[in-house]
């Protein structure tokens, strides 16, 4: 929520107005249509939250932002690791769309080490495999990639076709692993785009698939640093995890791995060594969290390390959750020197940024963390919703018992986690947690998007193009964010757009430097020149009557 | 490295794709519908398809790119996605009220068996088509042919749909416009202006996917061939083809539907083809070329005689799509230079006569490859077997060139990191000084920045 301080009297009238755009928005739509949307624009009030309705299927026609389940499993959530060679089985055009084109960097350790990021791999079917069947075709792309690359693993994407036609990628895998032998593991993921409503399912297919391939192959406890911990669902766009594993190393906390941000094979199997799961993107990897907890006893929290003093407020949690001195101390000094450059850069600019209004719609955790670093610039949020998110995206964890498992949801593959017989280890006592949580931390928890709102403010899920164009229409925003289809849409209507899956080819903005870069960007897009020269001279009245004048 | 897992020696790959030079069909159905004023193109098929689609097309053209999309859920791929084209439609007209609906299929439609004649018809007895309005469908499998299939076929849908012939011909010439860009389409009707011909071009990209900002969005911005012109295409007297892999098809349905006679040359860049293209409109328009279109190709000659010595011998390697790529090797044979790896994912037997033929005597050592696994990765293990002085492609090539320290030239699709494409033309006199102006820059901004201080030299 914006500070007090920074709410104009502009910004309240407008927050006003929002009330009314349900009712206006629906008007046009056709009844069916119309009724559905209802329920998923509603106003926001951080107290008493609202339901929304989230996670179901998109309206055939209205034009909606969501992308696939393919695209949330390898584009998301396995592409960013880089030794993994990553084979999308299907036709040429999925493999090819995902290609780079998410902006996860990634530096390997030195020139040998493994980087298939920069590659593409399909296996390109054609008519006679839909025929056939493209199971051999499989077999022989894995069979060339290992003697082409002999990588430590190789991934198996499933495209629409193949649920259809029936190949099954698992039985593949499992052939493959045993005939090439030499300890490389091979695993398929079944992210058909049709399975689910939107990326989201393709992420918890790719949670699955973590868990049961890679996760927990290797105990050995790495690194020197006692403080372990991973940061989940942070995915390096733009350089976001270089950022994070320079703070984290200044603190001196052992980063054990990053699902999946500039990620290795090794790091997942090693994952559950860290004493501490950080959860980033709730939406993308809520469920390697919870299972790492029932399987291994690793406790979760929830962070949102974008914005300098919501980074600030992720290593304290991290400092109070393992209570040694040491650590406060050195947090309390790495905050205090990177707030430096953060102040300095923030006081230059917060005065042309105060009081602006800024849209998010976007992602399943962006629209809710980008509002820490609006707060910080004083510009308020007037409207907000997710691309793909679930109604605790939005109202918190609390609601997950009372969600409505659909046949869509139902038929994402629920695994059942127990105990891992040898390697349960609870981090902490069950009264080390009460202490902790009576302190205030709290574990397993998410409060969502709608608690961070202003009370009043548009919250609309799976926005429609005509929604969007709406909005803009009536509210005028000065920022609106959301992805690379709206970008030239908005800007055509003389609003700029922050792309917040890419960046603008920016970032990163996660962390301290992250805050700096963002709120430098802000203020190059609300006070860049060029807006002012939207309409030719000869264009405006008094040109005209200038004319007449002389 | 950035491919450093490229090396020179090659295996027999049957079955791996890697970096490819092509992609799937339905993004040049989508790219083609753009180009018909008014029209909204929709993709039949799982969300993620039209998503990749925008966001391919919007990271190049740097423009809005509407469509939509039947959102296939798990049942609609068992039970078939009629129902949610029927309501797409509904919701559509409903909505956004585009003139004409052009749907195209996805792999998915395509492998459950979705008959779009059927489910169109049912939307139009449900009453679900506004008078007046069109819903147009085309076939495009993504496993069969490439990207540059489905343009094709987008574009004979419109011949399909909406070409009409009355008794009596016009003296007008239709322009069937291949894959290319914006600003190239403009060109071309640039240069049919000065040479005062009558031409229609379909599809029209021009207005559309280089539309000005003025504050105020348009969903269909004001380019694009209007129905009225399309339809009118059946009364010209003759087609011109420009790129025989993307306009051929339509051409020869073009002339048994509406008896328009035609003849397909490729896209005009560089010097020879434009050539080509000015003789064939002059002769099929019947007007006499005018003296400031020789100009222009002096001024052409003239920029290639000036600069003659630095492009000869160069090796280059070029990927990308067949209509470009076989006026480009034309144009650098012009130009003295070598062009000696050539891939092409989209297969077909009239670019590798082409290449065999323009190649044999100016670059026999050249290699060239078409189709399935004719691919990036293969023409970067050739270029690690032998080097070349430049390389020429889509957006992709940036992480080869970086590798082996190659000037880059960007043209084809997709080019996602420089601007430009759709606002500077390729082709004609005017494009083909373009083209060589970046060749030349590429070339001499690499010798001014890599050769021995003592070398480096004040003028050139």
């Amino acid at each position: 929520m914006v500070y007090e301080s920074d709410k104009t009297k502009e910004t309240e009238t407008l927050i006003a107005e929002l009330k009314g755009f349900k009712e206006e928005v629906i008007t046009k739509y056709p009844n069916k249509v119309a009724k559905k949307r209802a329920k998923s624009i509603v106003l926001s009030d951080p107290v008493d939250t609202p339901q929304i309705q989230a996670n179901v299927r998109t309206i055939p026609g209205i034009i909606t932002q969501r992308g696939c389940t393919y695209a949330g499993c390898k584009g998301v959530v396995l592409g960013p690791t880089r030794d993994i060679v990553n084979i999308t089985h299907g036709p040429i055009g999925c493999g090819f769309y995902s290609w780079l084109t998410r902006r996860n960097q990634t530096k390997p350790e030195d020139e040998n080490a493994a980087n298939f990021i920069t590659y593409c791999f399909s296996t390109d079917m054609q008519d006679s495999n839909i025929v056939f069947g493209g199971e051999e075709k499989l077999k022989q792309a894995i069979r060339e990639a290992y003697e082409l690359f002999h990588p430590k693993a190789i991934a198996i994407f499933s495209t629409c076709p193949v649920g259809l036609i029936g190949d099954d990628v698992h039985r593949v895998a499992r052939h493959m692993k045993e005939e090439i032998g030499n300890g490389i593991n091979i695993f398929g993921f079944s992210c058909e785009g049709y399975r689910g409503v939107s990326q989201s399912a393709g992420h918890h297919i790719a949670n699955n698939g973590l868990f049961k391939n890679l996760i927990g192959r290797d105990d050995e406890k790495k690194g020197s640093l006692k403080y372990r911990v991973n940061l989940l669902g942070e995915y390096n766009i733009g350089g976001d995890a270089f950022e994070l594993e320079r703070v984290f190393e200044k603190c001196g906390i052992n980063l054990v791995s990053t699902f999946s941000g500039d990620s290795t094979v090794q790091k997942f199997e090693n994952a559950h060594t860290a004493d501490l799961n950080m959860v980033m993107c709730h939406r993308s990897i809520n469920y390697v969290a919870e299972m790492m907890e029932t399987a291994f006893g690793i406790p979760w929290i929830k962070v949102q390390p974008i914005g300098a003093n919501s980074t600030a407020k992720m290593l304290r949690k991290i400092t109070q959750y393992f209570e040694e001195q040491e650590l406060i101390d050195r947090v309390e000094e790495v905050i205090a020197e990177e707030m430096k450059e953060v102040e300095t850069v923030r006081a230059a600019i917060y005065p042309k940024t105060r009081g602006k209004k800024a849209m998010l719609f976007v992602g399943g955790s962006r629209a809710h963390h980008y509002q820490d670093l609006f707060e910080e610039l004083g510009m308020t949020t007037l409207a907000a919703g997710y691309e793909f998110g679930h109604r605790d995206d939005y109202e918190g964890r609390h609601v997950i018992p009372t969600i409505q498992i659909d046949a869509d949801s139902r038929n994402i593959e629920e695994l059942t986690v127990t105990k891992d017989e040898t390697r349960y280890n609870p981090r902490k006592t069950e009264e080390e947690m009460k202490k902790l949580e009576a302190e205030g931390m709290e574990f397993n928890e998410y409060h969502g998007l709608m608690k961070q709102l202003e009370k009043g403010a548009l919250v609309i899920d799976d926005l429609s193009h005509y929604e969007m164009e709406k909005l803009i229409e009536k509210y005028k925003p000065d920022v609106f964010c959301a992805g690379v289809k709206e970008k030239y849409v908005v800007q055509k209507m003389g609003i700029p757009l922050k792309q917040l899956h890419n960046y603008d080819s920016g970032g990163p903005y996660a962390g301290f430097k992250g805050a700096v870069n963002f709120y430098k960007d802000i203020e190059q897009m609300v006070c860049a020149s060029i807006w002012q020269d939207l309409k030719a001279p000869w264009e405006s009245e008094e040109y005209i009557e200038a004319q007449f004048v002389y | 490295m950035l491919l450093r897992h490229t090396t020179a020696s090659e295996i027999e790959r049957k079955a791996l794709t890697i970096n490819p030079a092509k992609t799937c069909q339905p993004v040049g159905a989508m790219y083609a519908a753009l180009g018909i004023h008014g029209c909204l193109p929709h993709s039949h098929g799982s969300q993620g398809c039209c998503s990749y689609h925008r966001s391919a097309l919007t990271r190049h053209f740097k423009e809005p790119v509407m469509a939509s999309t039947s959102s296939f859920s798990e049942g609609s791929s068992v039970f078939g996605g009629s129902s949610n084209l029927v309501s797409a439609i509904e919701t559509i007209f409903t909505i956004y009220d585009p003139d004409v609906i052009a749907v195209h299929t996805t792999c998915l439609s395509e492998t459950i068996g979705d008959d779009l004649t059927q489910i169109v018809s049912k939307a139009s007895e449900d009453g679900k088509i506004p008078e007046g309005k069109r819903v147009i469908y085309c076939n495009t499998p993504s496993y069969i042919g490439t990207h540059i299939t489905g343009y094709s076929n987008q574009l004979a849908s419109f011949v399909r749909f909406f070409s009409t012939a009355t008794p009596k011909k016009k003296n007008v010439v239709n322009l069937v416009a291949g894959w290319m860009e914006p600003s190239d389409m403009r060109e071309i009707k640039r240069l049919a202006s000065v040479l005062e011909t009558r031409t229609i071009m379909f599809p029209d990209m021009s207005g559309v996917l280089d539309s000005p900002l003025t504050g105020k969005y348009k969903m269909y911005p004001d380019g694009g061939t209007t129905i009225p012109d399309m339809i009118a295409t059946g009364d010209s007297k003759f087609s011109i083809g420009l790129g025989a892999y993307c306009t051929e098809d339509t051409c020869v349905k073009l002339e048994s539907k509406c008896k328009v006679k035609f003849e397909v040359i490729e896209i005009p860049i560089g010097l020879k083809a434009t050539d080509r293209f000015i003789t064939s409109l002059s002769r099929h328009a019947n007007v006499p070329v005018p003296d400031s279109i020789t100009e222009e190709r002096g001024r052409l000659i003239d920029f290639i005689t000036d600069n003659s010595k630095y492009f000869w011998r160069k090796r280059v390697a070029l990927y990308g799509d067949p209509d470009t790529l076989i006026p480009m090797v034309e144009f650098l044979l012009t130009l003295d230079m070598k062009p000696v790896y050539i891939v092409t994912g989209t297969a077909g037997k009239h670019f590798d006569e082409e290449m065999q033929r323009m190649l044999k005597e100016k670059a026999p050592e050249a290699r060239f490859k078409s189709g399935e696994r004719a691919d990036m990765f293969l023409l970067h293990q050739w270029i690690k077997q032998e080097p070349v002085d430049l390389l020429m492609g889509n957006t992709y090539g940036k992480y080869i060139s970086r590798d082996e320290n190659l000037p880059f030239v960007r043209i084809g699709f997709p080019v996602m990191d420089r601007p430009g494409n759709n606002i500077f033309p390729n082709v004609g006199y005017i494009g083909g000084m373009n083209l060589a102006n970046k060749i030349l820059e590429s070339l001499l901004n690499h010798y001014d920045r890599t050769c021995k201080e003592e070398k480096m030299e004040l003028q050139m």
